[in-house]
């Protein structure tokens, strides 16, 4: 069974026209295994959203092939879910509502609704602000209604955008652990676009590092790393080689994109970067 | 399990669906009062310093004045007047300017062709469409009613387009991530979305509406609360006059503060 399989081959995406064009993607050309955990790196603005919206469907590429299931993407659609930076939660409607909203407009009966809300609302530890608007909530529990949301549908692919950018360091952690648990169990794909090395390896089968603007594919990574992940991943030799070859790649994209003004700055902290994590890898 | 962990970071929620009042209700009273207090005595000392009951007369003879005009029930009847002819012209101003407005905001082109117009006419105060109003539709109830309605229209239709156009792009995507439909997404999103700036549109829009009335009535009118200013003005009864306005304050007051109890009502989660 093949599902949530994407294929994009020599993608295009272009912003405005004329003088004021801006390519965000050229030639992008990347494939997803059903069920894999892909993260995506790259330095700012070298189009990572776009990348996402272009998969969620709101943002038809020019040119270029773009697959689900080797299905044209059309439009958006519940088969794919999209968890933005901010939650994006409709503040008019309740918890509860918030989550239903996928379920109601497929025409899931009302009990069966109810069920699978209830369900997903425990699993991400929501159950007692099933009442509460999300203005009331946390940006934490704010972003695990966003996730709930989107897990009702059962969606074959989930297309993360930095969700858990915008939390604190501890809330983070817990919510990467929530978000693998739930992977391990639905094997939905996910494609996770972070800024954060260490998230991308910690949670990533994959990780790919993009080129700065227009985004191509400069790196593609195996994360050969044992699951279920623990803490001591993240200080094991494995890890760490991962994160400094990242790390570099990302580095060299970055100040490219700056120009070669920064460059001395710049370099003086990717070696900073990697001395650490070399320090860090001989330590264990 | 990491949902553990996380709730172990958490407060317990606080019971749904009330937020509780901003602040002690009873203290606000009480300065509420002291304000009144204060106005009242300075009026009284005014008042007593001048020594004109037809220049200023004191609080007590306004309250006369208005118990008077009470008893003989010509109040109620201009009371009466004023806010038919308030909620009349409101109404029809709601009616032309939610849908504009709304219209307009998601149906960008059109507003293109259409905002140019509104934002030429909006500048000219209610006052000065009077006369046209008179020649329109004579000395009667439809002058009052167009002259209410014009000036609540443009407060309404211009809070209402601009909720309209501030609608978040991300929330409309979501929605349709989530499998929602144009139809759907126009009727779960974008109308709630744009609710609370249409409630403020409306109770900005009966506000003027309710100033509007009493300056038509003053100049085009034969019953109401701005024709009996002017009427006891013309008999030099200064505590008759001053009775209509407080009257006048105090609906107006009345009506909005009764249109923010109904925002919060209808608008619970834009309060919390
Ligand atoms: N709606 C838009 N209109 C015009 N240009 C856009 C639009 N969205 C993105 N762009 C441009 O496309 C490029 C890529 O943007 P994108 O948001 O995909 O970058 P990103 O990799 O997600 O950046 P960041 O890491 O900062 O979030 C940027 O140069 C941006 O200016
Ligand atoms: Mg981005």
């Amino acid at each position: 069974m093949s599902r949530g399989a994407i294929e994009l081959r020599d993608v295009n995406l272009t912003f405005g026209t004329g003088r004021n064009a801006v390519t965000a993607l050229q030639n992008l050309s990347l494939s997803l295994r059903p069920g894999e955990f892909l993260s995506i790196l790259g330095p700012s603005g070298c189009g990572k959203s776009s990348l996402i919206s272009t998969i969620a469907g709101f943002q038809p590429p020019q040119a270029g092939e773009l697959r689900v299931d080797g299905e044209p993407v059309r439009g958006p659609g519940s088969d794919r879910g999209v968890v933005f930076q901010q939650p994006a939660l409709f503040p008019w409607k309740t918890v509860r509502e918030n989550v239903e909203f996928g379920l109601k407009f497929r025409g899931v009966p009302k009990g069966e609704r109810r069920q699978a809300v209830d369900d997903i609302l425990h699993k991400v530890g929501l159950s007692e602000f099933a009442r509460h608007y999300p203005g009331q909530l946390s940006g934490g529990m704010q972003q695990r209604v966003g996730l709930a949301r989107v897990l009702v549908n059962r969606p074959r692919v989930m297309l993360m955008d930095e969700p858990f950018s915008a939390l604190d360091a501890q809330t983070r952690l817990m919510m990467q652990e929530l978000l693998l648990e739930v992977w391990a169990e639905y094997r939905m794909t996910v494609l996770f676009v972070t800024h954060d090395v260490d998230e991308a390896v910690y949670l990533g089968s994959r990780v790919a590092v993009l080129t700065r603007r227009p985004g191509r594919l400069k790196a593609l990574f195996d994360v050969d790393l044992p699951r279920p992940r623990g803490v001591d991943v993240l200080v094991s030799p494995e890890f760490m080689k991962l994160k400094r070859n990242c790390l570099a790649l990302v580095r060299e994209e970055t100040l490219g994109a700056l120009g070669r003004d920064f460059k001395p700055v710049q370099a003086a902290r990717v070696y900073r970067e990697v001395f650490l994590a070399e320090n860090a890898d001989a330590a264990v | 399990m990491a949902i553990e962990a996380i709730k172990s970071l958490e407060l317990s929620p606080r019971p749904p669906g009330r937020f509780g009042l901003a602040g002690p209700t009873l203290r606000r009273w009480a300065a509420a009062g002291l304000g009144m207090g204060i106005f009242l005595a300075l009026w009284l000392v005014f008042a007593l310093l001048k020594g004109n009951a037809t220049l200023l007369p004191a609080p007590a003879e306004v309250v006369r004045g208005l118990v008077a005009l009470g008893a003989s029930g010509v109040l109620a009847a201009d009371i009466f007047a004023s806010l038919r002819r308030v909620f009349g012209g409101f109404f029809l101003a709601g009616l032309l300017a939610v849908p504009l407005g709304l219209g307009l905001a998601y149906f960008r082109r059109a507003g293109a062709v259409v905002l140019p117009v509104i934002n030429l006419l909006r500048p000219i105060p209610p006052i000065a469409w009077i006369p046209l109003a008179i020649l329109w539709f004579g000395l009667g109830e439809g002058s009052a009613f167009y002259i209410t309605a014009v000036a609540a229209f443009f407060p309404i239709f211009l809070t209402t387009y601009d909720g309209g156009t501030q609608v978040d792009r991300q929330h409309i995507r979501a929605a349709a991530s989530l499998g929602a439909g144009s139809g759907i997404i126009l009727r779960s999103i974008y109308l709630p979305a744009a609710a609370p700036a249409v409630l403020t549109g409306l109770r900005i829009g009966l506000g003027q509406a309710w100033m509007a009335v009493v300056t038509a009535e003053l100049i085009a009118a034969q019953s109401g609360l701005g024709f009996r200013i002017q009427l006891s003005r013309l008999n030099l009864e200064t505590a008759e006059v001053i009775a209509c306005m407080a009257v006048i304050g105090i609906l107006g007051a009345s009506m909005t503060g009764l249109l923010k109890l109904l925002e919060k009502r209808l608008l619970p989660w834009h309060h919390a």
